[in-house]
């Protein structure tokens, strides 16, 4: 029942009192309205703009936001309005639909928005009303189609782990994936440009020679034409069988048009070659040789505006079959009448009906050649007649198929360029990720920088490091990524610092040294015992050649390469455990080797310590003895021959 | 279709139109009433579709909310809240009777019930005018949701007589009942059987005509009404509806 008959509920049951004295037994108990509030104004309150409307109105569509006790969760009490946060402009037409019972789509309105407008107010878009509804299913097809285009796009970026068949065959379908790939896609188009001009060369009368009449270029030359479509044809046949082999499904792609084409390009030569020489066939060979030509169709990989030509004639199918049958229609019809018209006529060339289905075809089309021309009068009116309504027959279709095509012409254009441009933004895409990724890393050693100056204690803590103040949202998110970091015992470093680490963890030796590790013996010492905050000096150490090579003002992080050796000369405490937990956690790099990170910062003056107090941060070359050891303890654990193990504990 | 092909077709149309203006003028009679209907498609509406549109234009303003409650027994929020109903379906303020049978028959889906609803309509549109102001379908809700049973027993003697000529006789009286029966349809248990219509006319007048002349007046039809239990208790059985 349409909701806005409702209204007229409460008469249709008044009116019922019609049959009262009709009927013969009681009737039954109406239902009882228990909920006898009077309607009233609700306040929908939009982005600021206020809508009002009765609550019956609302209830009218009760399993949709707005009709249900759903939109209770966005009553305000404060303001005593129930407030969305949503587009008021996409409102108005949502309702407009509680009022009208019709929902109709705007066509200013982006069509992805008003569809998560539709579904965040609980309404199926199927009841757009008519006026509305074509209009919005092309938009929605566009928009699809625009999608799919993309994914297939990003389909290519992706697998990257493809065995051999699989990279073969996405080199054949995208030349652009790598170098091979275009070299074989030039080589494959310049040979055949060569077959196709070949073939015509063939034809070319050649020049008479002394004794022989002119005879065609094919004729004269027949072996080096003949060693020429050898050659294409090996390299045809050498492509179709390797784009058989690397076909996903070969059975889908032998039946593909492609490879109907490349299959028909070729067949001619090796039917050729398997014929025999004597006259009855050699006519059928001729004909072969006349599909030759179809090698130009494999172009259409080429280019991708034959392709496009191709896919339009294939959607206008309709539009080209009904040009076809108004077009026999009338070729028949006119035949007919021209015929009868000049057959008193002496000496006319319209014979019979098919034979003026020529003469039909001419005029119609407005070509007009000349060869067959009516003469008597009524023969004249009518082929004016023709000429006039082929223009019309043949006008009326066209429109339709080129704007088929101007539309997916376009959309092929949008595609190309949007490829264009997708390099470009996903590079600046990365700044700006790779950006936020930085600010963390940043923050964490400021933070860490500051605790440390506290932690110390030196005068230089007044020099604090200035760090920029960061929004709450900054805080908040670096706090939970630290979290994580404490959770997985593990950290985020920098991409290039990890590359370098992986690289080094490879190829260096690491020099034994014995550690001296300053830790804090106080409670802040973390699970994570790779946690050092600071570049700690190492005495009787160099400082190994393993950190990362200084990268100027940014912000570095260097490794000490931890050669874990035997674990049971590990003195046992909870950093061995740590360690030892640690172990496992360093992916892709050679297990057994802990890396750590060091934070060393850059050289800011200011921080410049005078032998005292920041012995780590600022400078990493020369590893400044430890001036006060009091509030650090040294831990330091020898294990047997050959391993040290520098422990690193967080302060 | 693109664009330059649209404005060639464009074009064209001023000058088919002009076109059948020189046809006009100068009457071609044979060719004009051969030409004439096929170009006339294209063309605006000629005089007579001008009265179509005549319909579409007529609105209707009901009296003033005074007076309707003083005709009626209805408040002044029922008023407001049965117009806005009644406005918010019929946006020019009359019903006729298609359209009022086309709203009737939506409450009743398995059966035909235009047939009441002409009946209906013809009981509600007392000034006989072919179409239902707000006035009258205010002035009828009123006497059936708050009228006396005796203002009701009349209204229902209204709508059976269907000449207005103050009897039912048994012709009309078996209209009403057929078109009740429509309104079931063909799925009912037990089946309607095509007598039974009849079967419960006979019944009726039975029950009503006293004096056994073949017609009910209305002041048998009364009598007999107030006389049985279960119509006077039915009578009072929408009263809450608004």
């Amino acid at each position: 029942m349409a909701t806005g008959v409702a209204a007229w509920l409460p008469f249709a049951r008044a009116a019922a009192i019609g049959w009262m004295p009709v009927a013969n037994c009681p009737m039954p108990i109406a239902p009882r309205d228990n909920s006898k509030k009077q309607d009233e104004l609700i306040i929908l309150n939009v982005s600021g703009r206020r809508f009002q409307t009765w609550r019956t109105t609302l209830d009218r569509y009760p399993d949709t936001l707005l009709g249900s006790s759903e939109k209770d969760f966005f009553y305000n009490e404060e303001i005593k309005e129930y407030f969305f946060d949503r587009d008021p402009d996409a409102f108005r037409s949502i309702l407009n639909f509680y009022r009208t019972g019709k929902l109709h789509y705007p066509r200013h309105e982006c069509i992805s928005a008003y569809d998560e407008e539709l579904t965040f107010f609980g309404i199926i878009p199927e009841i757009i009303g008519d006026c509305c509804y074509e209009e919005y299913k092309d938009r929605k097809r566009e928009n699809l189609e625009r999608l799919q285009d993309d994914q297939e796009e990003n389909m290519d970026l992706k697998m990257p782990n493809m065995n051999f068949r699989e990279t073969m065959w996405r080199a054949f379908e995208n030349p652009h994936t790598s170098t091979m790939a275009l070299v074989f896609y030039y080589v494959t188009g310049f040979f055949i440009a060569v077959s196709v001009i070949t073939n015509v060369v063939e034809t070319v009368p050649c020049g008479a020679t002394a004794n022989q009449k002119d005879m065609p270029c094919g004729e004269r030359y027949t072996v080096a034409f003949f060693c020429m479509d050898t050659a294409c044809v090996m390299i045809f046949t050498v492509e179709y069988l390797l784009r058989l082999f690397a076909a996903p499904s070969r059975y889908r792609f032998m039946r593909s048009v492609m490879s109907i084409i490349d299959v028909v390009a070729i067949l001619p030569y090796y039917i050729g070659l398997v014929m025999t020489n004597n006259e009855d066939v050699s006519g059928a060979f001729v004909t072969l040789r006349v599909f030759r030509v179809f090698r130009i169709f494999k172009f259409s990989r080429h280019s991708q505006g034959l392709r496009i030509l191709g896919y339009t004639l294939k959607s206008c199918a309709s539009e080209l079959g009904f040009l076809l049958f108004s077009l026999t229609m009338a070729i028949i019809i006119f035949a007919t009448v021209m015929f009868y018209a000049e057959k008193g006529s002496s000496s006319s060339k319209f014979t019979s009906i098919p034979a003026s289905f020529w003469y039909t075809i001419v005029t119609m089309t407005t070509l007009g050649y000349g060869d067959m021309v009516p003469k008597t009068i009524a023969g004249k009116i009518f082929g004016s007649i023709c000429s006039l309504s082929g223009v019309l027959v043949i006008a009326l279709p066209v429109p339709v198929i080129v704007s088929n095509f101007s539309r997916i012409y376009h959309q092929n254009q949008r595609a190309d360029k949007r490829r264009a441009q997708k390099k470009a933004r996903l590079a600046r895409i990365r700044i700006a990720k790779s950006g936020s990724a930085n600010a963390f890393l940043q923050s964490k050693r400021n933070g860490l920088l500051n605790e440390l100056l506290e932690l110390t204690g030196t005068e230089e803590d007044e020099q604090k490091l200035t760090q920029k103040s960061i929004s709450l949202l900054e805080s908040q998110h670096h706090h939970l990524l630290h979290c994580l970091e404490k959770t997985t015992a593990h950290e985020f470093v920098d991409e290039q610092i990890y590359e370098q680490n992986c690289l080094e963890t490879a190829l260096q030796t690491y020099p034994s040294r014995s550690p001296s590790v300053s830790s804090h013996d106080s409670s802040t010492r973390t699970c994570c015992s790779r946690k050092r905050k600071r570049n700690v000096p190492l005495p009787n150490t160099s400082l190994p050649t393993t950190h990362s090579t200084h990268q100027g003002p940014l912000q570095e992080l260097s490794a000490i390469h931890i050669q874990c050796g035997d674990p049971l000369s590990h003195t046992a405490s909870r950093s061995n455990l740590n360690l030892k937990t640690d172990e496992s956690s360093r992916i892709n790099c050679k297990s057994g080797r802990i890396t750590t990170a060091i934070i060393s910062l850059p050289t800011p003056p200011a921080l410049t310590p005078d032998g005292d107090g920041l012995h780590g941060p600022p400078q990493r070359r020369p590893p400044q003895p430890p001036s006060h050891p009091p509030p650090l303890s040294i831990q330091t654990t020898t294990s047997s021959a050959g391993a040290n193990i520098v422990k690193v504990s967080a302060l | 279709m693109s664009a330059p092909s649209s404005l060639f077709f464009l074009s064209i149309l001023p000058s088919l139109h002009h076109f059948s203006l020189l046809l006009h003028f100068f009457t071609f009679p044979p060719f004009c009433l051969s030409i004439h209907p096929f170009l006339s498609v294209s063309l605006p509406p000629t005089d007579s579709s001008d009265s179509d549109l005549e319909l579409s234009t007529v609105r209707h303003q009901p009296e003033g909310l005074d007076q309707l409650q003083a005709q009626t027994k209805f408040t002044r929020k029922e008023l407001q809240s049965l117009y806005r109903g009644f406005k918010n379906e019929c946006p020019s303020g009359l019903v006729d009777e298609e359209t009022f049978k086309s709203i009737y028959s939506q409450f009743f889906p398995q059966g035909d019930a235009t047939t009441y609803a002409h009946f209906l309509f013809n009981a509600f549109d007392m000034d006989r005018n072919g179409s239902i102001r707000f006035e009258d379908f205010v002035i009828g809700l009123s006497v059936l949701l708050r009228g006396s049973v005796t203002e009701k027993l009349n209204w229902a003697f209204n709508l059976y007589d269907i000449n207005k000529d103050g009897y039912i006789t048994k012709e009309e009286m078996l209209a009403i009942m057929k078109s009740i029966y429509d309104m079931m349809g063909r799925y009912t248990y037990p089946c309607v059987r095509d007598e039974a219509p009849s079967e419960h006319v006979d019944k009726f007048f039975q029950k009503m005509d006293r004096n056994r002349d073949g017609v009910v007046t209305i002041e048998e039809f009364i009598e007999t009404c107030q006389k049985d239990e279960n119509i006077m208790n039915s009578m009072q059985l929408f009263e809450n509806v608004i």
